[in-house]
């Protein structure tokens, strides 16, 4: 099935912004978002930088995937959060290192860097960003 | 502009149509469609398809000649329109403007998904392409998980109980009883839905639209083409409007309102010149229980944070204040994704026939269908009157 996705120039084109937390920001409206783009979303504008953004955040929400698609088959349960950074930009992203029974709204995560997917049985592995609770 | 009406309806049953493939349904129902218009093949001048996945689930492509090739109308403009789960909806869109700027006279919108050949992981990677797959399909999300999100974002905001949310499923199906198109014409109770597997928590799996096959498909017409026909067989499309959205969640600021649903509804109110409170009956799309709470508000039925109430208080009932989904919704009629904004036309134009049977709301004049793709990245909002 995931035939779309087999692809080895594909990851390393995507690296980039996917092995590390760069979004942009819009010298217009002053907006940020990840990940970065040639035209801020909100305004429409093409003056964009790229910014680092930073690597702790909070759970906005959060899902327990039970039925995943089938590049995930076998994975599951687990979880997928949409974190809030600390200057207010928003990502998707997994949740690891916490039991799903124990993940809660609100608590305070930090990137890490982490497996994804594989790109079947004799492709290459496929890495990015997840979100730990950061323990106090 | 140039008015345009709807003149024959026709769709296939929605179910696991094991014995069906993907052209066989959209031949059958464009046959159904073109018998109730008592037009012929030879009048159609156009056909504009609505379809998700036909290349990721069925291996094929180039739905337009497919079904000309397999209809026996080979010639006539044809195409596939593709806007996710509102592919349907844009489709119709395409096919309203073919008539009203006096290209055609005779034009078909269809819709068609067969999803039920694939595995249901499959059918999950389908599904989730509707989302950003270098952002968000790449961290394992399901397109149900993105809806979960919405779905515990909005209960904990506006401190709402999962209970009175799932509510949505328990309505679809009482009203799916009565449609013979419908893919579970069986009541069920709250306590059923609640206890269902978790398919991504907190959606349950009666909360979900089911996967099945179909296909549906409207006659549309110019006026010269309308004045043959007496006028209860005829509803005119008073207003036809399609919004995007940024396309993820986490690049909205707000993910418990779906703005292209406003902006849709804005235009197309503009458009028909009528009020929300003019609107008779509503079909909704409800692929989650969570959704069509939300719809109700963005639609501007409800206050934000409290669509829900509209459900609890029998509102979306046929006797009640904005009767919803009364053929049973994405939920229970069922959601072969590509085809369900058409079926929701089909739905609203029954309805307005005064051929809803049982189901049938008392004087509908005035009736809305809104079809929408992905976390709401694209809406439709299409709106009819009976003559
Ligand atoms: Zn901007």
């Amino acid at each position: 099935m995931n035939t779309f996705i087999n692809s080895v120039p594909r990851s390393w084109r995507e690296r980039k912004y996917k092995y590390r937390l760069i979004g942009g920001i819009c010298k217009k409206c002053n907006a940020t978002f990840y990940p970065y783009r040639g035209s801020c979303p909100y305004c429409g504008s093409d003056d964009i930088e790229e910014v680092n953004l930073p690597k702790k955040g909070r759970l906005i929400s959060y899902t327990i995937i039970y039925s995943p698609p089938s590049e995930f088959r076998l994975k599951q349960p687990y979880i997928v959060g949409l974190i809030e950074l600390e200057d207010g930009t928003r990502i998707i992203a997994q949740i690891t290192d916490v039991d799903v029974n124990e993940v809660k709204d609100g608590i305070e995560v930090e990137a890490v860097f982490r497996r994804y997917r594989e790109q079947g049985a004799d492709g290459i592995i496929e890495y990015g960003i997840k979100f730990r609770p950061i323990s106090d | 502009m140039r008015r345009v009406y709807v003149c024959g309806i026709g769709a296939t049953p929605i179910g696991e149509h094991w014995e069906l493939s993907l052209r066989d349904l959209m031949v059958l129902a464009a046959k159904k469609a073109l018998e109730d218009s008592t037009l012929t093949k030879r009048d159609i001048e156009a056909v504009y398809i609505g379809n998700m996945s036909s290349g990721i689930l069925q291996g094929q492509e180039h739905l337009g000649s497919l079904f000309a090739t397999w209809f026996g109308i080979p010639g006539v403009s044809a195409q596939k329109c593709e806007a996710a789960c509102a592919s349907g909806g844009v489709a119709f869109h395409q096919a309203f403007l073919a008539v009203a700027s006096g290209m055609y006279d005779v034009v078909v919108a269809m819709g068609v998904e067969k999803m039920s050949d694939g595995n249901t992981y499959d059918v999950t990677s389908a599904l989730i392409m509707a989302d950003d797959q270098e952002y968000v399909a790449f961290t394992g999300s399901s397109f149900v998980g993105l809806n979960a999100l919405i779905y515990r974002r909005y209960m904990e905001k506006f401190n709402v109980k999962h209970e009175d949310i799932a509510m949505f499923a328990v309505h679809d199906h009482k009203y799916a009883v009565n449609n013979p198109l419908a893919q579970y014409r069986k009541a069920v109770t709250l306590e059923t839905v609640l206890n269902s597997p978790i398919v991504a928590d907190p959606l349950r799996l009666f909360e979900c639209a089911p996967i099945g096959d179909g296909a549906a498909a409207v006659i549309l017409c110019s006026e010269e083409v309308a004045k043959k026909y007496k006028s209860d067989r005829l509803v005119e499309v008073i207003a036809s409007s399609v919004a995007t959205d940024i396309l993820s969640l986490h690049n909205r600021k707000d993910i418990v309102t779906l703005n292209a649903t406003k902006l849709a509804m804005n235009k197309a109110l503009k458009m028909s010149k009528i009020d929300l409170k003019d609107i008779d009956i509503v079909e909704l799309h409800d692929a989650f229980t969570i959704l069509g709470v939300i719809h109700l508000e963005d639609m501007g039925f409800a206050e934000k944070g409290k669509g829900w109430m509209l459900v609890k208080d029998g509102e979306i009932e046929k006797d009640g204040k904005i009767p919803t989904n009364l053929m049973g919704g994405l939920k229970a009629r069922g959601h072969p994704v590509g085809a369900t904004g058409i079926y929701e036309v089909i739905d609203v134009v029954t309805q307005l026939r005064g051929e809803g049977g049982r189901n049938q709301v008392d004087d509908a004049e005035i009736g809305l269908a809104q079809n929408v793709g992905g976390v709401g990245g694209t809406v439709t909002i299409n709106l009819f009157r009976r003559l």
